[in-house]
């Protein structure tokens, strides 16, 4: 990993406990500027719960999560509600997709503008200059932000109508939308067929390009993983069991045992 | 200390009544997580059509006892059957729908039902017929319990320990727990999901009704009216022992019994109903799960 | 077909038979025990038959179209009914707008008193049916307490009028604010309830505000109320009662309008918006950054608020309230207004509220059925219709920018 980048997300030995049962077992990461990093591991690892305590869902149990944005002050963020994490600038799409139904594709991304603009309800019922200028810019840049994921075409469809790789990449639009530092990402390619998985891999790889914004995903397609990210954590029941390139973890014998088990003990 | 006991007593037989009740809401939310917000009409139509039973039995000239097990009997059938219809017409059609869909309709399943026995009975409130006989064993504590109380204390003991039976030792019992846990797993295991449904429902307003009949005959009036209320505090007594849990719904009924006797008896009776819908709002904010409820996590 | 054709007569004897059984006892047979005597209604039986009978065949048919609505909708296609259509038509939309607008200006100067008496208590619910569209049919928080912050409003003027004399224009805003703060204070504790236990609790706070104010005879006067609230005046004037019923009817003209421009405002709003999605998703919605308490609270308060301001121009029009007009079916009227007219639309709150509250009012014969109709209606909405008479439109929006663009690459 290259010491030159500056280190924009810092978990320290985040711990889970549900009752007995230990979740996420002092688990230590680092996200980097400009980074697509991933988290890796067979069902049941604990990644989503990792997810979830940062992101404010679940209030870890143990450990710290750090962010520090280029040139501003560190940010604390476990403890913090979800909301006010996505404030801190950490916004995440869901591993089975939590669109808003009933508005439609551009109002979806249009919420995701919710926490960058402040008119409230009086200022909503005169309408005034402010007001209408805000909304324009409301509407205009998440515009611009489904332009960007290729759905402009669909801004006023229900979102409830839109195929599953569309919605996908919906959700990825409104979590942009939140101008987060770092996205994370829950499956994004779970139950896409290969042609839209390549289609993912492209617009990730564009989004880390174009926007100062670090990736992290948690995927089980492993050539979509090895394609795009670097770094790469490996979790199994609960403990991070290797961290590296992909090709460090691809030679990793640890993370070959975890994913082929038994066959290996044969 | 006579009037303590008095009290005691009084709120014993009143909590066992909505212990009853609650066990319907229970049974249900804890199934497919709706409150059955008609359940309460459930009871005051069985309460009523033990009433009609009765009244024509007296009339063709049947007498004691006999009219009072020939009444609760067939309120208990016809409580039965509007349950299985309820669940049928107003809720299976909306399984799969957003969660406030089913409450919506329970609700006016509610209103429909008060008024239909509003239009097809009357509005006025009717006197339903002393079944129970004063005992003359109980003569020396009648000033402390009188014999209705104690036939119900005795009719809810037994129904009760039926039910226990019924849900912990029957197979059917055991593929109730088994929705209960996770509705499509019990289905993938070979449970007729939909069967336990209705069957759920059938169980809780035979429980309703029970509690309407000694009720009805307890209190001596019946109007189209009472289920309304009943049903709500019963759902109290559901929420304040945990809702989901059996044992909860008892031990709510009771607490909630005491609490209301005890509180009419020693503060004031204008304010019953206030202290109990503040109880239920009480326990709702500080712990919905309960007190003898567990907290379910919510899966994101 | 003729197997299917059989097997649903079949279908249709059951029901039937099995309905007369379920309404026997209650719809047949009757007991009067003052002469001891049984009154057998065997009428009753063959109507229960024959209705059950065609309504069972109507009940597969209406299913079996909802399920084909379904699949359609599945396969990506959407379903627009002409009256959507239409209503999309922005021009339709004015000229529309316009010619109601007009009718509702001379509709007290063509029809008499009584008639406008009606219209304002249906203008009254028009209103209700706005306020408790907000939290209802935007937000998503089922609220079936409503009918006590109507009551709060009614009772702030009352006794504002009684103890200080204080007049109408005074305390309207004054009784939207009261409203709007009781709001607040029941909302506060609330806020963390899930949907239907948020139900079961306003449901509460409404009983225990009826209860309260038949009881605190100190601060209420108990069951039989507070009489001789003054109409409101006009400029200082008082009016006969046939004038004051107009002016009445102008205010509430007024206010209506007031409360359509300010929802459909709110509802296109930033704040409107996040109502939505917490309606849709709460988790997600705070995940995309929004202060779900805060939203949930300021949804709240603003349908109170409305109901507050409604309940002070109710208690100057009827200038007599006690306890017995804010019962938990007035909250399930108003519901019902909401979840018939269609939840989150303004065009169809307004028309459910006209159609509830008119019908009855013109069809005196219905008029005791009404509730056992409101009742069906919410059921079978939920089942056939659940987006209501009118479905909520969306705001669409155009960005030019984009197409600029592509026209120049």
């Amino acid at each position: 990993m290259a010491d030159n980048k500056h280190k924009l997300l810092e978990v320290k030995g985040l711990t889970m406990d549900f009752g007995g049962l230990r979740a996420v077992d002092s688990v230590t990461l680092e996200v980097h500027e400009g980074d697509i990093a991933a988290l890796i591991g067979p069902n049941g690892a604990g990644k989503t719960t990792f997810f979830n305590c940062i992101t404010g869902i679940y209030n870890p149990t143990k450990g710290d999560v750090l962010l520090h944005p280029k040139g501003q002050k560190t940010r604390r963020l476990n403890g913090l509600k979800p909301n006010k994490v996505t404030e801190m600038g950490l916004a995440r799409t869901f591993q089975n997709i939590r669109l808003f139904p009933d508005m439609t594709v551009l109002e979806n991304v249009m919420i995701g503008r919710h926490c960058r603009t402040n008119s409230g309800i009086f200022r909503a019922i005169i309408k005034g200059k402010g007001v209408q200028e805000e909304e324009r810019q409301i509407v205009e840049s998440s515009y611009q932000l489904l332009e960007k994921v290729g759905l402009a075409d669909f801004a006023n469809e229900f979102s409830k109508n839109l195929p599953y790789g569309a919605q996908r990449r919906l959700e990825i639009a409104r979590a942009m939308a939140t101008d987060p530092f770092l996205l994370l990402l829950d499956e994004p390619a779970a139950g896409m067929n290969p042609q839209e998985t390549a289609d993912l891999e492209q617009l990730i790889c564009k989004i880390s390009d174009e926007e100062e914004m670090a990736i992290l995903l948690i995927e089980h397609d492993m050539k979509l993983v090895m394609n795009i990210s670097d770094p790469i954590y490996v979790m199994e029941y609960g403990k991070k069991i290797a961290e590296g390139s992909p090709q460090e973890i691809k030679d990793n014998p640890k993370v070959i045992e975890a994913y082929l088990g038994e066959e290996t003990d044969a | 200390m006579e009037y303590f006991l008095e009290l005691f007593f009084g709120g014993l037989t009143r909590g066992s009544i909505y212990a009853l009740i609650a066990l319907g809401y229970t049974m249900v939310y804890g199934i497919i997580q709706l409150i059955n917000f008609a359940h309460g009409e459930i009871y005051m139509i069985g309460a009523f059509v033990a009433l009609i039973v009765a009244g024509v039995c007296t009339i063709y000239g049947l007498s004691g006892v006999s009219i009072l097990i020939l009444a609760g009997v067939i309120a208990v059938i016809y409580a039965c059957a509007y349950g299985y219809t309820l669940e049928k017409v107003a809720y299976r059609p909306l399984r799969g729908a957003p969660r406030l869909s089913p409450l919506i309709s329970a609700i006016g399943m509610s209103i429909f039902l008060q008024n239909y026995v509003l239009l097809a009975q009357t509005s006025d409130f009717l006197p339903f017929p002393r079944l129970i006989p004063d005992f003359a064993f109980m003569e020396p504590v009648a000033h402390i319990i009188g014999s209705p109380e104690l036939v119900i204390l005795i009719t809810t003991v037994i129904t009760m320990i039926l039910l226990t039976l019924l849900i912990k030792k029957t197979k059917v019992g055991k593929a109730m727990r088994a929705t209960q846990q996770d509705m499509n797993m019990a289905r993938l295991v070979g449970v007729n999901v939909d069967r336990i449904i209705s069957l759920t429902f059938i169980i809780g307003s035979a429980l309703a009704a029970i509690g309407g009949v000694l009720v009805a005959s307890y209190i001596g009036q019946v109007n189209f009216y009472i289920g309304f209320l009943a049903g709500v505090k019963a759902f109290t007594a559901a929420v304040l022992g945990g809702i989901g849990s059996i044992p909860g719904a008892v031990f709510g009924g009771l607490v909630l019994g005491w609490a209301e006797s005890f509180a009419a008896g020693y503060i004031s009776s204008d304010y019953e109903d206030v202290f109990t819908f503040g109880l239920l709002v009480i326990i709702l904010i500080l712990r919905p799960a309960g007190i003898l409820g567990k907290v379910r996590k919510q899966k994101v | 077909m003729v197997t299917d054709m059989l097997q649903n007569f079949k279908q249709s004897i059951v029901v039937s038979l099995w309905f007369v059984f379920l309404t026997f006892p209650l719809m047949v047979v009757r007991v009067n025990t003052m002469n001891q005597e049984v009154i057998w209604r065997w009428m009753n039986m063959v109507w229960v038959a024959i209705g059950a009978f065609v309504l069972s065949y109507l009940w597969r048919y209406m299913l079996s179209r909802q399920q084909m609505r379904k699949q359609v909708a599945d396969e990506g296609g959407e379903i627009r009914s002409r009256m959507q259509i239409l209503l999309e038509d922005m021009s339709f939309r004015y000229r529309a707008m316009g010619f109601i607008l007009l009718a509702a200006l001379v509709f007290p100067l063509v029809f008499d008193t009584y008639q406008s008496t009606i219209m304002i208590s249906a203008l009254i619910y028009v209103v209700l049916g706005l306020g408790l569209n907000i939290t209802v049919g935007l937000a998503g928080l089922l609220d079936l307490g409503y009918v006590a912050f109507f009551g709060v409003g009614a009772y702030s003027y009352a006794l504002l009028n009684h103890h200080f004399d204080l007049g109408f224009w005074v305390t309207l805003p004054i009784g939207g604010i009261i409203g709007c703060l009781f709001g607040i204070v029941l909302g506060f504790p609330i806020l963390r309830l899930r949907g239907d236990y948020l139900a079961i609790v306003t449901l509460g706070f409404g009983m225990i505000f009826k209860v309260v104010m038949e009881n605190w005879d100190g601060l209420s006067f108990g069951p039989s109320g507070i009489a001789n609230i003054d109409r409101p005046n006009f400029f200082g004037m008082d009016l006969s009662l046939a004038n004051s019923t107009i002016y009445i009817y102008y205010i509430m003209i007024a206010l209506v309008i007031f409360t359509i421009l300010v929802t459909n405002r709110l509802k296109n709003s930033r704040i409107g918006r996040a109502w939505i999605a917490m309606r849709e998703d709460e988790i997600a919605c705070v995940a995309m950054g929004i202060d779900i308490a805060r939203t949930k609270l300021s949804a709240y308060a603003l349908g109170a608020f409305w109901a507050g301001m409604v309940g002070v121009l109710f208690a100057s029009k009827t200038t007599f309230i006690n306890p017995a007009s804010f019962t938990f079916m007035e909250s399930a009227i108003i519901l019902s207004i909401v979840v018939l007219g269609g939840m989150g639309s303004i065009l169809g709150v307004i028309i459910g509220a006209f159609f509830l509250i008119l019908l009855p009012e013109y069809m005196r014969a219905f008029s005791e059925y009404r509730m056992l109709a409101f009742g069906a209606a919410m059921v079978l909405m939920m089942i056939f219709r659940p987006q209501g008479i009118i479905s909520n439109l969306r705001q669409t929006y155009e960005y030019k920018g984009s197409k600029e663009k592509i026209d120049n690459g």
